[in-house]
Parts: structure tokens; sequence; C-alpha cells
């Protein structure tokens, strides 16, 4: 019924191959062909910011990529960060802030905070609000999330 | 150890501390597996296929080539289920519709394949002939004479009405009219109220369609063994009537239904109702022999799970000069949309709030629920109470102004105190409104910045500054609709002094599982990390009414406790039997059984354990309880004392209007709470936190555009949730008084922090301008043209069915 293509690249630092269909977006292949479903579906149209994860350092709506288009490239997902001890700071952060209460969101969250602590190291809080702009909460009202980045910068001020 | 060494054990109380959610980690990792993670193995995925017209009736359906394709195992319309039963609050709705489809999410059919891909493609093939019927576009449409009926009663074969059984339900029967509820409350004089008033003002309010925007979209797998016992993995807030429902549905034993509960990607009230995709998705099960799950797209998710429940709201209300509120009368039209669910019955809180919110020596309540083409409305965090609210805060800010009074005097005129009992029968126990009104008043400056603001209402500069205040009651101590409003516990200790908590009460994010272990900790002196919790499958856990009614605290928390404190006084027993001492003078602290005067360790817990289990009378610590609140039914008249507690809260919500483009920017939140007792403060302010940002969407941003059946924007692209650059400050304080029945004095929280903050921006855009918002939301479009006076204010005539 559809055209599969192989395709090769860095997961969360392990050579990865694969054969995927031509329209599969990236989101199913990390979710359905690789089994990692820490990234979320919520919109599937690049709104809500669930299924973020890094291609290259930039952070991506992993729903509106192709998985065709993850060949040669580095992808990390939560499940790459979650065993990152770099990363640890911020997870923690999360949890002791009360940042987490669904936690549907919290994935896509926790790597595009990443970014922005990787990119800005000395955010402030505006500077974090404006960055997780595209990453939809319904539970927290966003407060604890901003607190827990704004805590994780330069590792806690 | 001898006695010389024994230490002194101190431990801090835990409750007020802020305790980090159990679950956190897992979630922030990204390892939870949420059901839309889950696989079963041999799973099909489901599709179901929805209405393409809003009101037709249904001439053929067609699934021959959707059967053919390959990987196709089951396709099914309602002729396929002949002893489908409907569902609902009503009993009004048929899961899968072969007749007539009465809105555009109705369910015609529906596929179970090796692939979403795959059943998606079948759906593609199924061929429907529809006949449109003339649409029912608004609940005033649905009133007016002659309008077409929604649920028309079936006709035999010579178009006479077919003569039925008593009691059969709505979905077969059909219904005369489109009134599908009526709920009318009435307490004291209302004419001899009226007389004395010297102010009365009367005005209509239009309350919109917002949905819950879960970030997990809905979904559910069902599987069947080999002896026909159902499984179902759900995301449902209400587990054991779940249970029940489906169990009565397949005409099985209840014994033989199992739901299981995987973690939920947010609830708020929207999976308090059994849906059409549950039970198609067991039809499908049953019918393919295999697991088969079910999950929705967003797009799907906006069109086909329920509303929050649109209103239109006439309210008039009366003052004597000196302050006094005289009466209250209400009619409200609430648009059921095609089916009834938990929409229909927010009248229920909606009445407390017009009743018993403030002293109110009459009222009089009326609310006419009718049937439309529209989307139907379930339940949503404030179940009617954001719509109540903001009719009765605004028409609080409208009296005053009329007699001259300060907004905040008035209110504190007229607020509740502990002791009263309200004219529904509401018995205030504990009652912290005053010192939320004043704390949140003095905590935004809101008397000096209310003046402020109006003296600067003709200031230069197209940027107005506006504050408001608002106030509400909740229940706080369960509700009492079901038989029973309980929640069972199950408590054992192990070898090592930890504790297994094995509770009803569901978890949906909201932090139960967290605010349990610490309660129960709280009484056995252990620390948070010693509980593992137990809560998410009905053949292990005891019966919970379920999640919802801001309950779970309260009820379940006292469900533990009651639990915990059994184990105590058995552990307390047998240290004081084995270490030959009185047991009211021992306390557990720290892992330790203590001397509870002076903290001195008399022996630690997991070894007194251990000594109990490894005996000659070998005992194991197991307890269980079940608590059932001290509360009463309503009457017919909706009269009763409903919860055993009462939440209560003001809202100081401080804006910038833009005169020149209608924007209104929502700068601060002051939010005082009356939650009884402060049990984990970490929890409690991201309930709360949440609850504001919740209602500020409802305030500026949220609107789901339903024009003629046909809801416009289901994508988050055109549905605009608040953003984290958009929230205001917010500065949240807590009243403890203490409520003598709930959990360490505790009482419920959920859903109290989104009611008051649309009523409140009301107050606050008029404060800033002058001008008057009768309805939601509060879009620059819809500020832009009031500010111009170019918005016809909502009206509508008060209207009863004969």
């Amino acid at each position: 019924m559809s055209l599969k293509h192989d395709i090769e690249f860095a997961l969360n630092g392990v050579r990865k191959r694969v054969a995927v269909d031509v329209t599969m977006t990236a989101l199913d292949m990390l979710r359905d062909v690789v089994g990692l479903t820490g990234t979320k579906y919520g919109c599937g149209e690049g709104e809500c910011g669930a299924c973020t994860i890094r291609v290259d350092g930039q952070t991506v709506n992993a729903c509106l990529m192709f998985a065709v288009a993850c060949d040669g490239h580095d992808i990390v997902t939560i499940e790459g960060l979650a065993a990152d001890p770099k990363a640890d700071a911020l997870r923690e952060a999360f949890v002791e802030h009360g940042a987490v209460q669904c936690g549907f969101c919290t994935p896509g969250m926790v790597v595009q905070a990443a970014h922005i602590l990787e990119t800005n190291p000395n955010a402030d809080a505006a500077t974090i609000k404006r960055g997780l702009e595209g990453n939809l909460c319904r539970c927290t009202g966003y407060k604890k999330i901003v607190d827990a980045v704004e805590s994780a910068c330069c590792g806690g001020r | 150890m001898n006695a010389a060494e024994k230490p002194v054990i101190v431990a801090d109380s835990l409750i007020g501390q802020r305790i980090q959610k159990k679950d956190a980690p897992e979630k922030a990792a990204g390892k939870t597996r949420y059901i839309q993670d889950m696989v079963v193995p041999g799973m099909l995925h489901a599709k179901i296929l929805r209405s393409a017209r809003v009101h037709a009736r249904i001439l053929s359906i067609d699934t021959s080539a959707a059967k053919a394709l390959p990987g196709v195992h089951v396709v099914i319309t309602a002729a396929d289920v002949p002893d489908q039963q409907p569902i609902g609050v009503a009993r009004d709705h048929l899961p899968l519709k072969g007749e007539r489809v009465r809105s555009l999410r109705d369910e015609i059919a529906a596929v179970a394949a090796d692939s979403e891909e795959i059943a998606e493609a079948a759906l593609r093939l199924i061929r429907v002939e529809y006949e449109d019927l003339p649409i029912v576009a608004g609940p005033e449409d649905a009133i007016k004479p002659g309008a077409p009926l929604i649920h028309p009663a079936p006709l035999d074969a010579e178009g006479r009405p077919k003569t039925l059984p008593p009691k059969t339900p709505v979905a077969f029967a059909g219904k005369a009219d489109n009134v599908a509820m009526r709920f009318d409350y009435t307490h004291g004089d209302l004419a001899a109220a009226e007389a004395e008033s010297d102010v009365v003002v009367e005005d209509t309010f239009q309350l919109h369609y917002v949905t819950h925007c879960c970030m997990g979209v809905s979904g559910v797998i069902a599987e069947f063994d080999a002896s026909g016992n159902l499984l179902m993995y759900s995301n449902t807030q209400v587990p054991f009537l779940h249970k029940r429902e489906f169990a009565e549905y397949l005409d099985i034993d209840p014994a033989r239904v199992r739901i299981i509960q995987p973690p939920i990607g947010g609830g708020f009230g929207s999976k308090l109702d059994i849906y059409p995709f549950e039970v198609i998705c067991i039809f499908l099960a049953r019918a393919a022999k295999r697991p088969v799950k079910m999950v929705f797209t967003r797009e799907e998710e906006f069109l086909a799970s329920p509303t929050r429940q649109p209103v239109l709201l006439t309210l008039r209300s009366g003052c004597r000069k000196d302050g006094t509120l005289t009466f209250r009368q209400v009619h409200t039209l609430h648009d059921n949309g095609a089916y009834t669910s938990w929409g229909a019955t927010t009248p229920f809180v909606m009445m407390q709030t017009f009743s018993s919110l403030y002293r109110v020596p009459a009222c009089d309540y009326h609310t006419t629920v009718v049937y439309t083409n529209n989307p139907y409305a379930g339940s949503f965090r404030g179940y009617g109470n954001l719509q109540a609210t903001f009719a009765i805060e605004q028409h609080m800010d409208m009296l005053a102004e009329k007699i001259g009074m300060d907004p905040l005097d008035f209110r504190l005129k007229n607020a509740q105190d502990a002791g009263e009992v309200t004219g529904q029968g509401m018995t205030f126990k504990s009652c912290g409104f005053k010192e939320c009104l004043t704390t949140a008043a003095e905590r935004s400056d809101y008397r000096r910045k209310h003046a402020d603001n109006i003296a600067n209402r003709n200031a230069r500069g197209p940027v107005k500054r506006g504050i408001g205040i608002a106030s509400m009651l909740h229940v706080g101590g369960g509700a009492k609709i079901y038989p029973s409003d309980g929640c069972g516990t199950i408590l054992k200790l192990d070898d090592f002094a930890n504790v297994t908590l094995i509770t009803g009460a569901s978890e949906i994010g909201q932090g139960s599982e967290t605010v349990l272990s610490q309660l129960v900790c709280e009484e056995l002196g252990l620390p948070i990390s010693a509980v593992t919790v137990v809560n998410n499958d009905t053949a292990i856990t005891p019966w919970d009414v379920g999640v919802h009614a801001s309950r779970t605290t309260f009820i379940a928390g006292n469900s533990a406790i009651g639990a915990a404190r059994m184990a105590k006084a058995k552990i307390l027993a047998a240290a004081a039997r084995k270490h030959d001492c009185d047991e009211a003078s021992l306390d557990l602290r720290g892992g330790f059984v203590v001397k509870a005067d002076s903290g001195e360790a008399v022996v630690e817990l997991a070894r007194l354990m251990r000594s109990l289990h490894f005996s000659d009378k070998a005992e194991l610590v197991m307890t269980t309880f079940y608590y059932e609140p001290p509360s009463v039914h309503q009457d017919k008249g909706f009269k009763g004392d409903v919860s055993a507690a009462y939440a209560w809260a003001t809202q100081v919500v401080e804006v910038e209007v833009d005169t020149d483009t209608g924007i209104v920017k929502m700068t601060k939140v002051t939010g005082t709470h009356d939650v009884g007792r402060v049990l984990n403060r970490l929890g409690l302010e991201g309930q709360i936190e949440g609850g504001v940002v919740m209602g500020q969407g409802y305030a500026l941003t949220e609107n789901l555009i339903v024009e003629n059946g046909v809801t416009r924007n289901p994508n988050f692209r055109d549905y605009k949730l608040v953003t984290a650059p958009e929230i205001p400050e917010m500065d949240i304080s807590f009243v403890e008084s203490m409520d003598g029945e709930g959990p360490r004095g505790a009482k419920g929280v959920g859903e109290a922090p989104s009611i008051c903050i649309a009523a409140a921006a009301a107050n606050a855009i008029y404060n800033a301008t002058g001008v008057r918002i009768f309805g939601l939301p509060f879009t620059p479009e819809a500020v832009y043209r009031a500010l111009r006076g170019v918005t016809s204010k909502p009206h509508w005539q008060a209207w009863k069915p004969e």
C-alpha cells in the first residue's frame, strides 16, 4: 500500500537503521517503529509541543517531520535526555518544583527546556516563557514549569 | 540497643509541607505509559465513522467495500448490534446510530483492523446515504412552536406513533418536545422580597462553549477473555460506576467486568460519563474476539468529546439601600446538544451558588435544558459554577454601584458565616468566606486600585487598568449524588514497615497518590517513600464513586486516615504487649514506636512488624476502612446538606484593556482559598495555578465556535489555549478554617480555582473602561465591539414550558 524507505540516523547516541513508509511522521516512527513512547501525540499539527524532539540540536515537532527526513541526522528524545546525566538537574527541578501533574506534556516540556538552557544558560523567566510558548499544558498553568526551568538555569540561582 | 542508648526520635509533621508528587520522576523522564502508549499483544486498531450531516435520516449504509479491504477484521453498524442499549443520563443515546443522526459527532459505523491506517482507509470506503432534516441550531430555536423534534417518537408502518411499554427509554420512545430536563427551585417569598427592594437589576448573560482539551486524547482498550469476561483499559474517572454500567449493558454479572486505569493525560471532568466510543470498542472486541484499541485524533477529541455547558441566563437581583440582598430570580436555558450527558445536570451546582453563596432571603431558580443539533455538554471542572458565578458576581458589582456602596463592603455585608444554614439546606460548619474576601482584597490592594482605576478611565492613552473581584462557593466535602459518596481503603504493612495503600480513589494527575500517602504517613510516622499506592484496578481496589466534585482529598483522605488509624491502633497494642507498657503512652514517629511524651524510641517499627509476623501467633497488619461522609441526598425540591464541607474562595483579577485593539491582558490574579487546611502545599499551589489559568482561558481566549451545528475550530490553531507567556502573575494564599470533618481539617479544592476568574475579569474590564460585557469570551473582537457600543446585549425572554 505504501513505499518503504531505509533510513539511518543517530537516536539518543545510538546508530539506528529502520525501514519506514514515506508517508510516516517522525513521531509515528519513534512511537510505533522504534517503540519509544516518551514522545507524545497531542495534536498532530505542531500546535501543542507534546512531541518535541531535538534534531541536530534544534527542537522540532516530531509530528511535522517525515520519518525519512531523520536520515543522516542526530535525534534526541526524552528517553535520551532521561539517560543523560547533564539533564538530571532539569528533570529533578521539574519534580521538585511541582511542574508535573498529569505529565502528558512533560516530556515535550523537558526537551524544550533542555534546549532553552543549552542555548541560553542565563535565560530569565520571560525568556523561558517565550521559549515554552509552543508547548501547551492544561494542568499546571505553566508557573511551576517556568519556576523549574529557571531554577535549573546556571544550576540554580 | 540497650535501654540507656535509646535515641529520641524527632520527626516533623508532613502536613503543610511541599511534598513532591510521587509519579513525577517517571513522568519527567518520559517513562510513564499512558493508554496511548499501551500495546496489548494481538490487539486491533479501531476507528469510528461519524456523521457527515448535522441532522439527517440515514437512508442506507453500505460497508461492503470496507469489509473487503485486506486487514479489516470487523465493520459494525447499528444493524450489527441489535442488542445495543441507550447510554447517558437520560437514556436517550444509542452508541451507533442507525436511522437518524442528530449531530456531527454521531457514530454511524466502526472498523477494527490490523492498523490505524487500514481502519481509516476502511472508513473512507463506507457509503452512507442521508436525507437532510431541518437543523435546530440553538436553544432558542428548540423551544419555538413547531420546532423540528430532535427525538421524535417512532412511527409504525402506517405512520402512527408506535405503542411502546411504559418506561421505554427516550432513545426508543422519543420525546414529544425538545425539553430534555427541567430544574425548579425556590426558597423564601419572592414577591415580598422584591417589594422591599430599593434597587433591582435584570440582565441576560451568555456563556459559551469551551472544551477540556486534555493533552492526552481519549482512548480505550477492550478485550474479552475466553470465558467472556470483559477487561477494559480505560481513562474513566468513575471506574466502579462504569464497571456496573458495562455489566448491565452486556447483561453480565458485574464481577465479570474489570477496569484497569493506566495513567491519564488529563481529566477535568471529561471522563465522568459513559461514551459511545467505549461501548463501540466493546462491540468491536466482542465481534473480533481480539483486544481492540481505539484512540482519538485531536480533531476527533474536539468534535466528539463533551463540552462545558453553554448557558443563556437571565438574572434578576435586588437589594435594599443599606446593602442587604433581598432576592434573586434566575431563568436559564441550557443547550443540551443532541443527547443528554452531565452538562444537563449543572443546575444542581448552579442553584447552590444562586441560593447560598451570599445570604439571600428569596431565591427562585429555573432551568430548561433543551435538545438541539449541537455537540453535547458534559461535566467540566466547576460544573456550572463558572456560569452561575459569572452572572452573580457581576450583579454584585452592579447593585453595589447603584446604591453607592463599596463593592467589597457590599459583599462582606452579605457573605456567609460559619454556622449558617442556607435556604437550600446547606450547613456551613466551617466557612472562611469573609477572610477570603478581606485577605484577597488586602493582598491585591483592591480598594485603592478600584478607586484609582475609575478615576483614571479618562486619562490619556489607550491602555486602561482594571481590577475586579469575585468569590465562589463549591462543594468541598464530596457531593451525595449517588447512593454512596464513599471510598474504601485497604492498607497493609510489610515486614520492613513499608505500606501498600490500596485505595478506590483514581489518580488523574491531580496528586491524589501523594496526598493520600502523606495522610497515611502522618498517622504512621513513616516517610512518603515508604508508601506504594495501588489505585488503578477494579479487581483489586475497594469501591469509590469516582474522581469528581473536588472530593478525593476529602473522601479518600478520610478513608485512608481511617485505615491508617486502625493499623496504628493494632501496632501500638502489639508494641504495648511486647514492651509491657500502656499503649496510650506510645506513638509512631520516624519509623519507630516511641514514648509519646519524650519521643524516646521503644522499638523500630520494621523490627516490630517482623516480630509479629515471624512468631507462633503470626500476625500481619492489614486493615480496611470505608468512609461515608455525613452528608445527605437532596430532596425533590433540591434541598439538603449535600456535602460534608464547603469550600470558599475569592479571586481578584487585574487587567489591562487596550481600548484601541480590544486586547485584554490579565496581569495579576490574587487568589485566597479556604481549603480547610493546607496538606501538600506544592500540590495545592499547582491545582490553584492550573485552575486560574484554565479560568483565564475561559474568560479570554477559548471559544469552541459552533455554527449551525458545525464546530468550526476543532484544533489548537484556532481554539486558543493560554500559553506560557500569557499567564498572569499569581499571588495565592490560603485560609485554614480547619474543617471538623475534613482529613486533618482539609476541604476539597480541585474545581475551585477556575470558577471566579471570568466573573472577576468582567468586573475588572468594567472597572477599567466603564463598559460591562455580558457574554463570554472577552476576545479582542468582542471587547473592541463592546467598547464601541456595537454589541447587541444578550437577550432572552425567560421561558418555562406550559
